[in-house]
C-alpha cells in the first residue's frame, strides 16, 4: 500500500454537534450553577412574592465578599488539584492582627497591607511543603490552618473592636441608586475575580495552573514550571485570605480568634458548586462566584423563611451531593 | 552518504546501585534520518533514552548537540536544546485543546496577556506542516491517543526540535493509525529533523527506519544501515546466545489441533462489546493451548476481558463447559474457574507492597471471602508449590513484590492464577518486558500444564511465540476475528500475516 | 549498629519516640506528672487522665485507619459524633425513668444504630455511586451537624442518668470505663483485621484497587463496611463525649476531631495515599495527640498555644515522612534530574529486572 500521499485526513469529519458538545462539556457544570442561581431566584419570586429586588442582589453581593475573595484563592488551588484547609484560620489572624496593629496606633496604610501579608505568610509556608517537599496539599493546608489559628490564639484570645475609618469605608459605604448599591468591598472583590479571570485564562502562569490539574507528569515533561506554579497557587489563596480577613473585620468591626470557623469548607462548597471537580483540571472562575451567590442566596431564604440556620447546612449538603453526582455522571458518560 | 550529526551520545556509562545500566554506549543521530533503537528488555535502551532527554543524569561520557556539549538538569532543559519526546502514553494534558497543547509554554502574545487567535492559528499552521487537520479548539480529550500522538509531534515543531525521540509510539495504534504516524514522521525526515524510533515491532523498523543500533546487556552491539541488516541476524545481535534455546522449544510445540472430543471448556456465541470488539465465537478444548494472534489493536485483550468478565458484554452468550453461564465480574469468573493475568502487570497485576506470598494467595483468599483466611498451612503449600515450579528468585515469600524482577514478578502473578485451580487460564502478554531466560521458563511452564489437561488462550504480540505454543490459532484484525488456523504443520508467522494483509486488499478492492 | 539501624527503621519508632520524649519533657517540668493515685477504687493522675481522655479519638481514629487505608477519608466523623450524642441524650432526655439501665441501653443502641445508618450512606456514595470520598463525606458534614441541630432544636439538652455518666466518669478495675471501652474495641478491631484476610484485603483494595477486582476481591462490600464501621465507631465516640458533659451540643461536638483523627493515623505511619496500615501505630498516634494536648495544660503553657504545636508537630512528621526532604538532608546522590518520580521509578524497574 502506497504511504507516500499525504494520508487521508480523518479529522474532518467531527460533526458541528461534537464540537459544541466537546466545548459545553467543560462549561456545563458552570451553566448548571447559574442555572440553579436563576431558578432559585424564580422559585423564591413565586413563592414569596416579593423576593427578587435590587436591594436582594446588592444584599447578596454585599453579605459575601470575604466569601467571594476565599473562593478566588480555593479555585486556583482545587485546579491544580489541591486543597487549602487554612483559609478560615487565616481570617482570623488576620482580622486579629489588624486589631492589634490599629490599637497600638498604627495608620491603616501600613495595618491592611499587613493583614494581607499575614495570609501570604501562611500562604508561602504551605506552598514550600506542597511545591518543594511534595507534602500532600491536605496534610500541609492542615498544618497551615493550626498554623494561623495558633497564631490568632496567641494575638488574643478574645474579641477585639477595631474602629478605624479605613476599614470601615470598605463596607460602610455605598453607591448605588433606586435600590441597587454596592460598597467597595464588594467592588474589590469583583475587580479580583475579574484579574483572576484574566490570569487563568490570558496568562502562561495561568495556563501551567491548568496543565498542572490535568495532568503533572504531563506537564513537567513538557517542560513547564510545575512546582514554581504549585508554589504559587497557595501563595494567592493565602494572600486571597488575608484580603478576605480585612473585608470580614470590616464587616465585623473586629478581630475574633473564632472567625472564620469553617469558611474554608464554606468556600470549597461553593467552589464545586459552581463546577470546579475536586480532582483538577477544569473550572472556571465566573463559576465560583456563581457558587457562592448560590450560597449566599440559600442563606437569605433560609432567613427569609425564618426557619432555623442549621438548615443551611443541611440544604448545602443536598445541593453538593445532587452537584456531584452530577458532575460524576458527566464524567462517566465522557470518559469512564 | 551520511548526513549532518545533530546528535551525539559517546562512550556513555550510567550505574544503579548494583547494576550498571549502560556501559560506553554511543548512539548518533543524523539529520533527515530515522534511527532505530533495538534491544531486549534490559538492554538499557530505555536508560540510554532517558540520558538523552534530560531524565537521568550521566555517570560517564558526553551529550552533544548541534557540537555543543550539553549536560541536561532536567527534561526542560533537554527540551530547550532541541530534544523532543513523545512518549507512550503520550503525556499531554487532555484537559486543554489540541492548539494549547501544541503551543503550551510558547503560547502568542498580545497587548493583554495570551492571545488566543494567534495562538490557535500557530498551531493549525503547525498542525498543516505535517499535513494534519485537527481543529486546534478542540478539546484534546475528545481525541483517539493516535491523534494525541501527532499532536505531540506537532508540539515537536513549534519547539524547533531538532531531534524527535518516539518512545513505542505504535503499541496501542491500529493498522490506519500506525500509517498515519509513520506518514507524519517521515515530513519530520523531510524537514531535516533526526528522529529516534524505539519500538519492538521489528515490521515498523524496517518499514520505517534508515539505520538501527543494537544494544545487548548495556553494551552496544553496533550501529548498521537497516538494509544491510537482514531480520534473523538482527535478532541474532539482540538475543546472543539465546537463539538456539528458543528454537528448542519451537521443536517440541510442533503441535496438531486437538481433535475435537470431549466438551469446550470455553465457547462463546457473538460476545461483543460496542467500541471494543464486534461479535466473535470461540471454542477452547480442555489440554488446549489456543492463540490470538493479531496487531495491537485488532482487539484481542478486550477480547479475553470480555471472557473473563472484566467488561460487561453487550450482547452473546458464553458457554462454559456447555452450560450458559453469565460472567459479569472478575468474581464470578473466578468462582467458574476461570483465571486472568492482565497484560500491565504494575497496574492491573501486583499489589506491589504486598510480600510475594499475600500477592500469590491474593485470589485464592478472594475466592474464600474477607471473613474465611486461608490456612497458614494452604498458604505455605500454595507458596512452596509455585515458587518452585515456576523458579521465582529470589525464593523469599515475605519480600515485598515490588522488589522483585519483571520477570520474576510476573511468575508471581501466574502463580497466583493458577493457585486458583483453573479450567481456563487466560494469559495476556505474559512475557512482555522478561528476560529471554524467564521468557523460556514460563512458556515451558505453559506447555506442561496444557499437557496436564489445562486450557489455555494465550495472547501474545510476538508471532512467534504464539505459534511456537499454540495448538490452534485466531487471528484478529480490527476488533474481529477474521481466521481460523488449525492445522499444526502449517501453523507459521508468515500465514498469519498474510491472512492479515490478505483481507485487508480484500476490502480494499470492495 | 545494624541493631540501631533496625529500631529506628521499625514503622513505630518514630511516634514512640515522639510520645516518650514528651512524657520526659513534662515529667522533667513537674515530677508529679508520673505519679497515680488510687481513690474510691480507682485509679487517677496525669497519666489516667490523658488514657481516659484519649478514648474518643481512639475511636474515631480507628475507624478512620481503615477508611484511609481503602485510599479514602471520611470527614464527617465529627458531624456524626454529633448527631448519635443528639439521638441518645434526646430519647433519655424525653423518657420518664433516666436513669433506668434499659433506657439508657436503648438510647446507646438507637444512637449508634443511627450512625450506622450515617455510615451506611457515606459507604454507598463511595463505593456505589462511586463518589470521591472527600466530596462524599463533606456532605455529611455539613448535612450531619444540620441533622444534629435538628434533633436538639438547637438546644443543648442536658440529662441526669447515672448509668449514662458511668461510662465516661467511671472506673471499673481501676482503669477509667472510657479507656477500656476504647481499648477493648480497639483490640476487637485489630483482632478482626488480622485475623481474617480483612487486613489484607483492606490493603490490597487500597494499593492497587484494578488489580483487586480482577483478583476477584469484592471490594465494593469492603469499602462499604469501612465506612459503615467508621460511622458506628465515630458514633461511639459520640456517646462517651455527651456522657462526659452530660449534654448534647450539636455545635461543639466533635468539633476538628476529624483532622486530629487524620493527624493521629498519618503520625502513627498510616500514608495518606492508602495501602499499608497500622493500627498500632494510631493508638500511639492518637497518645502523642492527647499527651501533647495534657502538656499544654500541665505545662501551664496557655492552651491557645496547641494549634500552635500541632502545626509544628504536623510539619516535623511530614518532613520526616518526606522523601525529598530525607534526600535533601542526607544529600543523597541520585540520578534524577528534575524528572518525575514516575518516569524514573519505571526505569529503575526495569534495571533491577535485569
Amino acid at each position: 500500500m502506497s504511504v507516500q500521499t499525504a494520508p487521508a485526513l480523518p479529522f474532518e469529519d467531527r460533526s458541528v454537534l461534537t464540537r459544541v458538545k466537546s466545548a459545553a462539556s467543560a462549561w456545563l457544570p458552570v451553566l448548571a450553577a447559574l442555572a440553579i442561581l436563576i431558578l432559585m431566584l424564580v422559585a423564591g419570586q413565586l413563592y414569596f412574592g416579593d423576593f427578587v429586588s435590587p436591594r436582594l442582589i446588592s444584599a447578596l453581593f454585599d453579605n459575601n465578599p470575604y466569601l467571594i475573595v476565599l473562593a478566588i484563592g480555593m479555585t486556583f488551588v482545587i485546579i491544580t488539584g489541591g486543597i487549602d484547609l487554612s483559609v478560615g484560620s487565616v481570617i482570623a489572624f488576620s482580622g486579629l492582627l489588624g486589631a492589634q496593629l490599629f490599637a497600638a496606633g498604627l495608620p491603616a496604610v501600613i495595618v491592611l497591607p499587613l493583614m494581607v501579608l499575614s495570609g501570604t505568610v501562611i500562604g508561602v509556608i504551605i506552598g514550600v511543603m506542597v511545591a518543594v517537599f511534595d507534602i500532600q496539599p491536605f496534610i500541609a493546608s492542615l498544618a497551615g490552618m493550626f498554623l494561623a489559628r495558633g497564631l490568632a490564639y496567641v494575638t488574643s484570645l478574645k474579641s477585639l473592636p477595631i474602629k478605624d475609618d479605613a476599614l470601615n469605608w470598605l463596607l460602610g459605604e455605598s453607591w448605588g441608586a433606586g435600590g441597587w448599591y454596592v460598597t467597595p468591598g464588594v467592588v474589590l472583590a469583583l475587580v479580583l475575580v475579574a484579574v483572576a479571570t484574566w490570569m487563568l485564562h490570558y496568562t502562561r502562569f495561568g495556563r501551567t495552573v491548568y496543565a498542572v490539574g490535568g495532568g503533572e507528569q504531563s506537564a513537567r515533561l513538557m517542560g513547564l514550571a510545575v512546582d514554581r506554579t504549585k508554589f504559587l497557587v497557595y501563595v494567592i489563596s493565602g494572600t486571597c485570605a488575608g484580603i478576605g480577613g480585612v473585608l470580614f473585620a470590616s464587616y465585623t468591626q473586629s478581630g475574633n480568634p473564632l472567625a472564620g470557623l469553617g469558611m474554608e469548607l464554606q468556600a470549597i462548597a461553593a467552589v464545586v458548586i459552581g463546577g470546579t471537580i475536586l480532582t483538577g483540571g477544569s473550572g472556571y472562575m465566573i463559576g465560583s462566584l456563581v457558587g457562592v451567590l448560590v450560597y449566599g442566596l440559600i442563606q437569605i431564604a433560609i432567613t427569609y423563611m425564618s426557619v432555623d440556620s442549621w438548615w443551611t447546612y443541611i440544604v448545602i449538603g443536598i445541593m453538593l451531593l445532587v452537584f456531584v453526582v452530577f458532575q460524576r455522571a458527566l464524567s462517566a458518560r465522557r470518559g469512564g | 552518504m551520511s548526513n549532518d550529526i545533530v546528535a551525539e551520545l559517546r562512550d556513555i556509562s550510567i550505574s544503579f546501585p548494583g547494576v550498571k545500566a549502560l556501559d560506553g554506549v554511543d548512539l548518533v543521530l543524523r539529520a533527515g534520518e530515522i534511527h532505530a533503537l533495538m534491544g531486549e528488555n534490559g538492554a538499557g535502551k530505555s536508560t540510554l533514552i532517558k540520558a538523552l532527554t534530560g531524565v537521568y543524569a550521566i555517570d560517564a561520557g558526553t551529550v552533544t548537540v548541534d557540537g555543543a556539549a550539553r549536560r541536561f538538569t532536567g527534561t526542560a532543559d533537554a527540551q530547550d536544546a532541541g530534544i523532543a519526546t513523545v512518549y507512550q502514553e503520550v503525556n499531554l494534558c487532555e484537559n486543554l485543546t489540541v492548539g494549547e497543547n501544541v503551543m503550551l509554554g510558547r503560547e502568542a502574545r498580545g497587548p493583554f496577556g495570551i492571545s488566543w487567535r494567534a495562538t490557535h492559528a500557530r498551531a493549525a499552521e503547525a498542525l498543516a506542516g505535517l499535513g494534519l487537520r485537527i481543529d486546534p479548539r478542540s478539546l484534546l480529550a475528545s481525541h483517539s491517543l493516535a491523534v494525541q500522538q501527532l499532536v505531540a509531534i506537532a508540539r515537536a515543531t513549534v519547539l524547533d526540535s531538532r531531534v524527535l525521540v518516539l518512545d513505542e509510539p505504535t503499541s496501542s495504534l491500529d493498522r490506519g493509525e500506525v500509517e498515519q504516524l509513520f506518514a507524519v514522521v517521515r515530513r519530520m525526515r523531510e524537514r531535516g529533523v533526526a528522529v529516534l524510533f524505539v519500538s519492538h515491532f521489528l515490521d515498523q523498523i524496517y518499514e520505517l527506519c534508515d539505520r538501527i543500533t543494537v544494544l545487548r546487556n548495556g553494551r552496544l552491539v553496533g550501529e548498521y544501515p537497516t538494509e544491510d541488516l537482514p531480520r534473523h541476524e538482527l535478532i541474532a545481535k539482540m538475543l546472543g546466545r539465546e537463539v538456539e534455546h528458543l528454537d528448542e522449544i519451537g521443536e517440541r510445540a510442533e503441535r496438531a489441533a486437538l481433535p475435537a472430543a470431549g466438551v469446550p471448556v470455553l465457547r462463546t456465541e457473538n460476545l461483543a462489546r460496542k467500541g471494543a470488539v464486534e461479535p466473535f465465537d470461540i471454542t477452547i478444548l480442555p489440554g488446549e493451548i489456543v492463540g490470538f494472534a493479531g496487531l495491537l489493536g485488532s482487539g484481542r485483550t478486550e477480547s479475553a476481558r470480555l471472557v473473563y468478565g472484566a467488561d460487561r458484554a453487550d450482547g452473546g452468550t458464553i458457554r462454559l463447559g456447555d452450560r450458559i453461564t453469565k460472567v459479569t465480574s472478575p468474581r464470578t469468573a473466578l468462582a467458574h474457574r476461570l483465571a486472568f493475568s492482565s497484560e500491565d502487570r504494575r497496574s492491573e497485576g501486583i499489589i506491589a507492597d504486598l510480600t510475594v506470598r499475600e500477592n500469590l494467595v491474593l485470589a485464592v483468599q478472594a475466592k474464600r471471602g474477607w471473613w474465611r483466611r486461608v490456612p497458614k498451612a494452604q498458604q505455605d503449600a500454595i507458596v512452596e508449590r509455585y515458587m518452585t515450579a515456576l523458579g521465582v528468585r529470589p525464593a523469599d515469600p515475605d519480600a515485598l513484590i515490588r522488589n522483585l524482577s519483571g520477570g520474576n514478578q510476573q511468575k508471581v502473578l501466574l502463580g497466583r492464577w493458577l493457585a486458583t485451580e483453573p479450567e481456563l487460564l487466560i494469559l495476556d502478554e505474559p512475557t512482555r518486558g522478561i528476560d529471554v531466560g524467564a521468557k523460556a521458563e514460563i512458556q515451558t511452564v505453559i506447555a506442561d500444564l496444557a499437557a496436564d489437561g489445562l486450557a489455555v488462550l494465550f495472547i501474545s504480540s510476538e508471532l512467534e511465540e504464539v505459534v511456537r505454543l499454540s495448538h490452534r490459532i485466531y487471528v484478529l484484525r480490527d476488533r474481529r476475528i477474521i481466521g481460523e488456523i488449525a492445522d499444526g504443520a502449517d501453523i507459521d508467522v508468515d500465514r498469519i500475516v498474510a491472512l492479515i494483509a490478505d483481507d485487508r486488499s480484500g476490502e480494499k478492492a470492495a | 549498629m545494624t541493631m540501631l539501624r533496625r529500631i529506628t527503621r521499625h514503622p513505630l519508632f518514630w511516634p514512640v519516640f515522639a510520645l516518650v520524649v514528651l512524657i520526659v519533657v513534662n515529667t522533667i517540668s513537674r515530677p508529679s506528672f508520673l505519679s497515680i493515685t488510687v481513690k474510691d477504687g480507682g485509679l487517677y493522675g496525669s497519666l489516667i487522665d490523658i488514657l481516659r481522655n484519649s478514648s474518643q479519638l481512639m475511636l474515631v481514629s480507628l475507624g478512620m485507619t481503615l477508611v484511609i487505608a481503602t485510599r479514602g477519608i471520611d470527614l464527617s466523623v465529627g458531624a456524626v459524633l454529633a448527631v448519635s450524642g443528639a439521638v441518645s441524650l434526646t430519647i433519655i432526655g424525653s423518657s420518664d425513668t433516666p436513669g433506668d439501665l434499659g433506657t439508657v441501653t436503648v438510647a446507646i443502641l438507637t444512637g449508634l444504630l443511627v450512625t450506622l445508618v450515617l455510615g451506611i450512606w457515606n459507604g454507598f456514595l463511595v463505593s456505589v455511586v462511586k463518589i470521591q470520598p472527600i466530596i462524599a463525606t463533606l456532605l455529611l458534614m455539613f448535612a450531619g451537624r444540620g441533622i444534629a441541630m435538628l434533633i436538639t432544636k438547637g438546644q443543648i439538652t442536658t440529662i441526669t442518668s447515672d448509668p449514662y455518666r458511668y461510662l465516661a466518669s467511671g472506673h471499673l478495675l481501676g482503669l477509667p470505663v472510657a479507656f477500656l471501652i476504647a481499648i477493648v474495641v480497639v483490640v476487637l478491631v485489630s483482632l478482626v483485621v488480622r485475623r481474617t484476610a480483612l487486613g489484607m484485603l483492606l490493603e490490597a483494595v487500597g494499593i492497587n484497587p484494578e488489580a483487586s477486582r480482577l483478583a476477584g476481591v469484592q471490594s465494593r462490600g469492603i469499602i462499604w463496611m469501612v465506612y459503615a464501621l467508621s460511622g458506628v465507631l465515630a458514633g461511639l465516640a459520640g456517646i462517651l463525649y455527651s456522657s462526659n458533659i452530660m449534654a448534647a451540643d450539636a455545635n461543639n461536638a466533635g468539633l476538628n476531631i476529624e483532622l486530629d483523627a487524620i493527624l493521629a493515623v498519618v503520625i502513627g505511619g498510616t500514608s495518606l495515599m492508602g495501602g499499608k496500615f497500622s493500627i498500632s501505630g494510631t493508638v500511639v498516634g492518637v497518645l502523642v495527640i492527647q499527651t501533647l494536648t495534657t502538656s499544654i495544660t500541665f505545662l501551664g503553657v496557655p492552651p491557645a498555644v496547641t494549634p500552635l504545636f500541632k502545626a509544628l508537630v504536623v510539619i516535623v512528621i511530614c518532613l520526616v515522612q518526606s522523601q525529598k526532604a530525607r534526600d535533601m538532608l542526607f544529600s543523597r546522590r541520585r540520578h534524577r534530574t528534575a524528572a518525575p518520580a514516575a518516569v524514573v521509578a519505571e526505569a529503575e524497574t526495569e534495571a533491577v529486572a535485569r
